[in-house]
């Protein structure tokens, strides 16, 4: 047994278990605190397989960024009025539905994939093809070659949802006061008298 | 059997050593860097500041430490407890695993990893989750007010640094630290990019909760922020993980622009110098900056604050990268081409 397999078995064991956390605790906020748990293992399992940049990147997107926001939701909900036991039962047969076709689409997978010795080492060692490149220097090297299209097609993707975002929630409301900074430092004078009426105020 | 005992005892006995190696100076680190930020304060305004507890007031930090120690912990009622108790712990504990990759000199390093550069972004975005839960877990008012505040900086400025990196990396074409350094012998990187060096300490400032932008902790809105219902040991933790964030702050800025453990010349009496002690007065002056900057800067209003962030920075940043890669691409200067 060694160091890494030790380590593998621990990362695994605290991710099933922080997962089982996820759908069974109450508070929907330590919810979110153990799915970040779950992330962070997993980027250590990454780190098992020699993918560093892959757990680093894992770690700054979901757990920097994603949960993040994701938690910062959650926290703003009233978390007391949570679901009742009868709540969850209720909701069982969808879960139960769309678990079975998870797995079934799994085993599909796997009946389908050759397991042949070649393709095992591909998987566990996906490296091997790149000699002494470091995996940040292969990931690129493959992104921005074979795969430039998909890399940027995605980007544009996320780029447009997230201009569709800003778009959808952006609204002008009246009697908003903003500062203009652009304009505050055009003024030439830095003094200046004017007359301020009460309640209505002046434009910096 | 002995092959075991090699793995899983005394291996991990070493990383517990090195582990000790690295907090003890850490710890000294943090003792003289509250002491200097008061005494730099106090200067500018004038003042004395710490004075009286043992020469020139040396052992303030002991003594004030030793206070929060006796203190008694208190847990509000309707706090969340567990939340509440691991927030300050994951503070300090994220603060210090960030500093297992950073090089104090030429192969000086608990963990020479491929992805160090990485690794600190990806551990200082974490710190985020001491502060949202402390702020969480208090149940109060003023306490989740600047948890929420506190949230939105970091990952805010999280982005102009994220890109402030691309553009040193670029130039070095590695995220190990130590070649970071290395690429900088002959120029040190705040020369050419020097924008980019302005733009990495001001986010640095507002990544970790520094004065201008102290809005998590504004204590004239909401009284200490997140800490507000912290005493004794907790809140220990959380001051000295916001100090070891900010050393760990200066040493990045040392590694990315300052060059490091090198010395500013590499002529004799300079380089026969240890490189620790350069990395050492680099990181000095960097937090001289820091502390003279919370010394006369007034806060930013928080509307002014996420303008900087994402109005002024990350368009400059943006368009820095462009051009930093252009440059390198049109002069044949990128490293590997």
């Amino acid at each position: 047994m060694t160091a890494s397999l030790l380590s593998f078995y621990i990362f695994s064991a605290v991710i099933l278990l922080s997962s089982l956390m996820v759908i069974s605790s109450r508070n929907p906020v330590h919810s979110v605190l153990f799915l970040i748990l779950a992330f962070f293992n997993a980027a250590g399992l990454f780190v098992i397989l020699h993918a560093e940049f892959l757990a680093m990147i894992l770690i700054i997107v979901y757990v920097g960024a994603v949960a993040v926001l994701f938690l910062f939701v959650v926290m703003m909900l009233d978390f007391r009025t949570g679901l009742e036991k009868s709540n969850i039962l209720q909701y069982m047969p969808i879960g139960l539905f769309v678990g079975m076709v998870f797995i079934s689409e799994l085993i599909i997978v796997l009946i389908n994939t050759k397991l042949d010795l070649k393709n095992i080492q591909i998987l566990t060692n996906p490296l091997s093809n790149f000699g002494n490149l470091t995996n940040t220097e292969a990931i690129g090297s493959i992104l921005y070659t074979d795969y430039i299209l998909y890399f940027q097609v995605s980007g544009i993707i996320l780029l447009v949802a997230m201009i569709g975002s800003i778009v959808l929630t952006l609204r002008d409301r009246e009697g908003v006061k903003r500062q203009s900074i652009l304009k505050q430092l055009e003024r030439s004078s830095q003094i200046e008298l004017k007359e301020v009426k009460s309640r209505e105020g002046v434009d910096i | 059997m002995l092959s075991f005992l090699q793995t899983y005892i005394i291996d991990i006995l070493v990383i517990v050593l090195y582990c000790i190696l690295i907090f003890i100076p850490l710890l000294l680190g943090v003792v003289f860097a509250l002491y200097a930020d008061r005494k730099i304060w106090a200067a500018v305004q004038k003042r004395r500041g710490p004075n009286v507890v043992g020469p020139y007031g040396l052992f303030q930090v002991p003594a004030d430490g030793l206070k929060f120690i006796f203190k008694e912990i208190i847990i509000p009622d309707g706090s969340d407890k567990v939340v509440f108790l691991i927030a300050p712990i994951l503070t300090l504990a994220l603060s210090i695993a960030a500093w297992a990759v950073v090089p104090v000199q030429a192969g000086v390093v608990l963990s020479n990893i491929n992805v160090g550069i990485l690794y600190i972004f990806a551990i200082s975005s974490l710190g985020v989750y001491g502060i949202l839960m402390a702020g969480w877990a208090s149940n109060s008012k003023y306490p989740f007010f600047g948890a929420l505040r506190s949230a939105a900086q970091m990952v805010s400025y999280e982005v102009s640094i994220g890109f402030v990196l691309v553009t040193v990396l670029m130039c070095v074409g590695s995220l190990n630290l130590s070649e970071i350094v290395m690429a900088q012998k002959n120029l040190w990187f705040f020369i050419p990019l020097f924008p980019m060096f302005i733009i990495f300490f001001i986010s640095a400032l507002a990544e970790t909760n520094r004065p201008p932008f102290d809005l998590p902790e504004a204590e004239s809105e909401l009284v200490a922020g997140y800490q507000t219902e912290y005493s004794g040991m907790p809140f220990v933790l959380f001051m000295f993980g916001e100090y070891i964030n900010i050393l760990l702050m200066c040493a990045l800025t040392t590694i990315l622009f300052l060059g490091g453990w090198l010395p500013p010349f590499d002529i004799f009496p300079l380089n026969e110098i240890p490189g620790f002690i350069w990395f050492v007065i680099k990181i000095t002056f960097v937090f001289y900056i820091f502390a003279m900057v919370k010394a006369f800067v007034p806060r930013y209003r928080y509307d002014q604050l996420m303008r900087l962030g994402w109005k002024v920075f990350l368009p400059i940043s943006l368009l820095a990268v462009v051009l930093t890669s252009s440059i390198l691409f049109f002069f044949n200067l990128a490293p590997g081409m």
